[in-house]
């Protein structure tokens, strides 16, 4: 047997039973797999016995030192033999095993006031969420009254990392989108003998609803989440309190910034993811219907009113408002802790896509008669 | 015993190998393509038993030469070893446990309760019943003067004081052999500070503890330590027992000890108020 395994050898003696505690009691040698059980069944085995000898113990830990306290019934046994370091150890455990508090159950009455706390939260997501859209409007009334004192810089590297650094990554989407799209579709369309029609169905949907739609969803996820985590360190860093200490007004320097390079970057990465799509539905259409791109392009512009692409734009940059004003919104009410940093960032993704539909079959409803 | 004293303490160095061995270290840290030395062919042993501070100036890499000895830092060159092996090895899943460390700010995870803080390292070890965990967790917080109903609260509702005496109870909960310390009083009133000293002191001489700290306060340098290194200058320009620090000619050293600040810490350290 292996001599480091925890184990109690008990023997009868004239004194009654005699324990010895054999073998490594520490925390690691106590928690190898199975190890526990045993050790609980000697324990068990040896319940009672007046007489305990630890001297041969190899190693004890505190740990170790609690397992045998408790075993004991938290007192001591009638003999106990023991070098003085583990006696020490043994006394250490003794005089500070307490009564663990007991947690708190929840009553009644303690349901209701969660369920208060609850509706008290709601509301204070509403009254936030309307604070910060009446502010973005005040700040934006400040720009426009002295245009050089606005936060220039941080609006053009906002401008630079919400946008540009996007455009690989939605131009590939809207590229692959494109492509099956139309290659789906031509199979379609051939069942029909209308070949042709692949430039209507293609273009309407892609200007007017996925273009928009793909970018504000990846834009959402992209740029929404890195907004909420980055004004949430804010708040875990005291930076936030920082800047109102020395008076520098937030929703002037963080949220309108970023409010308004989304507004603009949105419909122009819109109408890039859209040309992405269209190009890679033009080259599908080309090789697998053999519709040459003169044709579609030309098609196009007959198919698709320029109505639509404003529709488009109009509706990209109230997307990039709200993600932005969204992402704003949950980045200010985290709290300093890292869990709460990681529920704000879901909260603020899936809350911006979730919106952006709600507002997208919004606009559907309401410009219905636009451009079709 | 029957041998003269001397002669046992004479043999006691080489027969107990030392809890760490730092060898012609030399750290670096990379930020923008440039590359800063840190520590430049830094030597420190550090014996069992021993309650070693580390002072130095800001931004000297005292934190750095605890992240050597942690394994959370590679040397450039050089070697650090630690109970035996090398730092790095430390950090490898298994071998948990015979390493404490006290960050500067807790390090306290914050979605956790205290109770589940302080037994994260014994509940990783899956195997152990949650009743002696419980238990062992309780005994540790009353050890570092925690008291019981603290348990269920949330870190963010615990003041610095009581940040500080949960990552000192989570530090120690495997029982360590070596305890390493950053800045253990920095953001403690005064009052504060020196009961940290005297817990500091108390859980040294019981748990046979080897003890690293970082530390500014010269109250704590000089109320705890037996014995202090001096990084400076990119490597540790003196070590011994603090008359023996003291006693050295150096800039650094005297700006740091004997300037007006270091007086009321002289004077500690000409009165004794206990042993040390």
């Amino acid at each position: 047997m292996d001599e480091k395994l925890p184990r109690i050898d008990t023997e009868p003696t004239p004194d009654g039973l005699s324990a010895a505690v054999l073998g490594e009691w520490s925390a690691a040698a106590l928690a190898a797999p199975g190890q526990w059980l045993r050790v609980a069944a000697a324990l068990q085995a040896a319940d009672g016995a007046p007489v305990w000898d630890v001297r041969r113990v190899a190693r004890m830990d505190h740990v170790g030192a609690q397992a045998l306290w408790n075993a004991w019934g938290r007192q001591w046994p009638a003999t106990l033999q023991a070098s003085p370091g583990q006696r020490a150890m043994l006394e250490r455990v003794a005089q500070f095993s307490v009564i663990p508090p007991v947690p708190q159950r929840l009553g009644i009455k303690d349901h209701f006031l969660r369920l208060g706390a609850w509706v008290l939260r709601v509301e204070g997501h509403v009254v936030d969420a309307l604070r910060l859209v009446g502010q973005l409007m005040l700040d934006c009334v400040q720009l426009l009254r002295s245009p050089g004192r606005g936060p220039w810089r941080d609006f053009s590297g906002h401008l630079y990392r919400i946008g540009a650094t996007a455009l690989p990554i939605t131009a590939l989407v809207g590229f692959l989108i494109g492509v099956v799209l139309a290659y789906l579709m031509s199979r379609q369309l051939r069942q029909l003998g209308a070949d042709a029609f692949i430039v209507n169905i293609l273009g309407v949907s892609l200007v007017r609803e996925l273009g928009p739609v793909l970018a504000a969803i990846l834009l959402a996820g992209r740029s929404g989440s890195a907004i909420t985590a980055q004004i949430g360190v804010m708040r875990v860093t005291e930076e936030l309190d920082a800047m109102k200490v020395m008076g520098i007004a937030r929703g002037y320097r963080l949220v309108m910034p970023r409010a308004l390079a989304m507004a603009l970057a949105m419909p122009l990465v819109a109408v890039w993811t859209t040309l992405a799509a269209l190009l890679g539905g033009m080259i599908a259409a080309d090789l697998s219907m053999g519709l040459p791109p003169a044709y579609f392009v030309s098609a196009l512009s007959r198919a698709v009113k320029i109505a639509n692409l404003w529709l488009a734009m109009g509706k990209s940059m109230v997307f990039g408002v709200m993600i932005a004003l969204i992402a704003c919104h949950y980045g200010l009410r985290i709290k300093p802790n890292t869990q709460s940093l990681g529920e704000g960032t879901t909260a603020s993704v899936v809350t911006s896509i979730t919106m952006v539909i709600l507002v997208d079959a919004l606009f559907a409803v309401v410009f219905r008669e636009v451009g079709i | 015993m029957s041998t003269p004293a001397g002669l046992v303490q004479a043999q006691a160095p080489a027969a107990q190998p030392p809890i760490v061995e730092i060898r012609q270290l030399w750290s670096a840290f990379r930020s923008g393509g440039v590359q800063t030395i840190i520590h430049q062919d830094l030597d420190l042993n550090i014996a069992q038993g021993e309650l070693l501070s580390i002072v130095g100036g800001s931004g000297g890499g005292k934190t750095v030469l605890l992240r050597q000895i942690l394994g959370l830092e590679t040397p450039l060159r050089g070697s650090v070893t630690v109970l035996g092996r090398p730092a790095h090895a430390l950090a490898r899943p298994g071998s948990a446990g015979r390493v404490g460390m006290l960050f500067q700010h807790g390090a306290l995870y914050s979605a956790f309760t205290v109770l589940e803080n302080i037994a994260f390292p014994l509940r990783e070890l899956r195997g152990l019943p949650a009743d002696l965990v419980r238990d062992a967790v309780l005994v540790k917080m009353q050890m570092v003067g925690l008291e019981p109903q603290h348990a269920n609260k949330m870190p963010a509702d615990l003041s610095g004081g009581m940040i500080k005496r949960v990552a000192l109870a989570r530090a120690l909960i495997m029982d360590p052999t070596l305890l390493l310390l950053d800045e253990p009083t920095a953001g403690l009133d005064p009052d504060r500070s020196d009961e940290f000293c005297k817990l500091l002191r108390s859980l040294h001489r019981e748990l046979d503890l080897t003890v690293v700290m970082v530390t500014h306060d010269l109250d704590t340098i000089f109320e705890t330590s037996t014995r202090i290194a001096v990084v400076a200058e990119k490597h540790v320009i003196v070590e011994g027992p603090p008359q023996q620090v003291l006693a050295f000619d150096h800039p650094f050293v005297r700006e740091f000890f004997l300037g007006g600040r270091g007086n009321r810490a002289m004077e500690l350290l000409r009165n004794p108020t206990h042993a040390v």
